[in-house]
């Protein structure tokens, strides 16, 4: 009972925020109710007995994605009202299609009914309720063996999607003053220092002071 | 009154078109675009652990956590591909972005 009264708090808050995701008019606060749907998603995992699911999804999703939005939206300078322009005539089309994709899912639930046929044999069953594995701890056994390869490949995707990022972002600004280690690590008595003999009643002028050209 | 698979399926059905409408209506904005890509990403992850329950079948769960990678990967590169564009051409209207036309 107390499950089911969680499920539809979890499940309407959720399908609600989504609602204003894409309807508010400040993409800071569809951020921000993206983050509620997401913590809304996280109870509906925790439901369902996905705990490591659902920290993952606050973690990384809240932790990490989301707030990698929110700063992307602050930092760039965007009007977004102009943007928002054919709002309205959009949304005929949107209508259309999301109505058409609904209608698809509600006929296939019709159609097949609310019922899953049952699995003869689980690839990975879940285990025991009084065996206690927790959920995270089953969910490694698995992943760490059976799924490795899988395991390494989302890994390498992770990689690969740091490398680009970085790779597209960064820049090198012309006209910056950088230290250059190597410079600094190949310095030595040879290059540092220089010997000079003064003549007496003479001066000399420093080689750096010659050209400094050379110094740099 | 029982939760059963049917219950989370809706949910998730619900949050997917809620995602293709974000799609179709926010079609200038690429912020909001990408928004609505992760939330049917998120609708794709509530089925399979719904049937990963339902099934008592871990798979679904290990596959519920690929899903999530791969989508972290993607928002990373798109929100970096949008800084970029942003910092070349000053504006992210989706209009504008057609230097690539065939």
């Amino acid at each position: 009972m107390a499950s089911a009264i969680f499920f539809y708090i979890f499940a309407v808050l959720a399908v609600a925020s989504g609602a204003t995701v894409i309807l508010a008019k400040n993409p800071v606060h569809a951020v921000l109710f993206l983050i509620l749907a997401f913590f809304n998603a996280a109870g509906l995992f925790v439901l369902l007995d996905a705990e490591f699911l659902a920290m993952l999804l606050i973690i990384v999703y809240v932790g990490a994605v989301a707030v990698l939005f929110l700063f992307v939206v602050m930092m760039l300078d965007v009007d977004f009202a102009e943007l928002k322009a054919g709002f309205i005539k959009n949304a005929k089309v949107g209508a259309l299609v999301g109505g058409v994709v609904l209608a698809e899912l509600v006929a296939l639930f019709l159609y097949r009914g609310f019922t899953v046929a049952p699995v003869i044999a689980a690839a990975a069953p879940v285990p025991a309720a009084g065996s206690g594995i927790t959920n995270t701890e089953a969910l490694g056994d698995i992943l760490y063996t059976k799924y490795v390869y899988f395991f390494e490949g989302a890994g390498l995707i992770l990689l690969v999607a740091m490398i680009g990022a970085i790779v597209l972002t960064l820049k090198h600004r012309q006209g910056v003053r950088r230290q250059s280690i190597g410079a600094q690590v190949a310095r030595g008595p040879k290059t540092a220092l220089e010997v000079i003999k003064v003549p007496s009643g003479g001066s000399v002028v420093p080689a750096a002071v010659k050209s400094p050209e050379a110094a740099e | 009154m029982t939760i059963g698979l049917g219950h989370y399926l809706t949910v998730a059905a619900c949050l997917f078109t809620l995602g293709i409408f974000g799609i179709f209506l926010n079609r200038k904005n690429v912020i909001v675009i990408l928004l609505s890509i992760e939330l049917m990403l998120l609708s794709v992850n509530i089925n399979l652990a719904a049937f990963s329950y339902f099934n008592h079948d871990l798979v679904g769960q290990v596959f519920a956590l690929f899903v999530m990678t791969v989508a972290a990967a993607e928002s990373a590169i798109g929100l970096a591909i949008m800084v970029v564009y942003f910092r070349n051409r000053g504006s992210i209207a989706v209009e504008d972005i057609n230097m690539m036309k065939g």
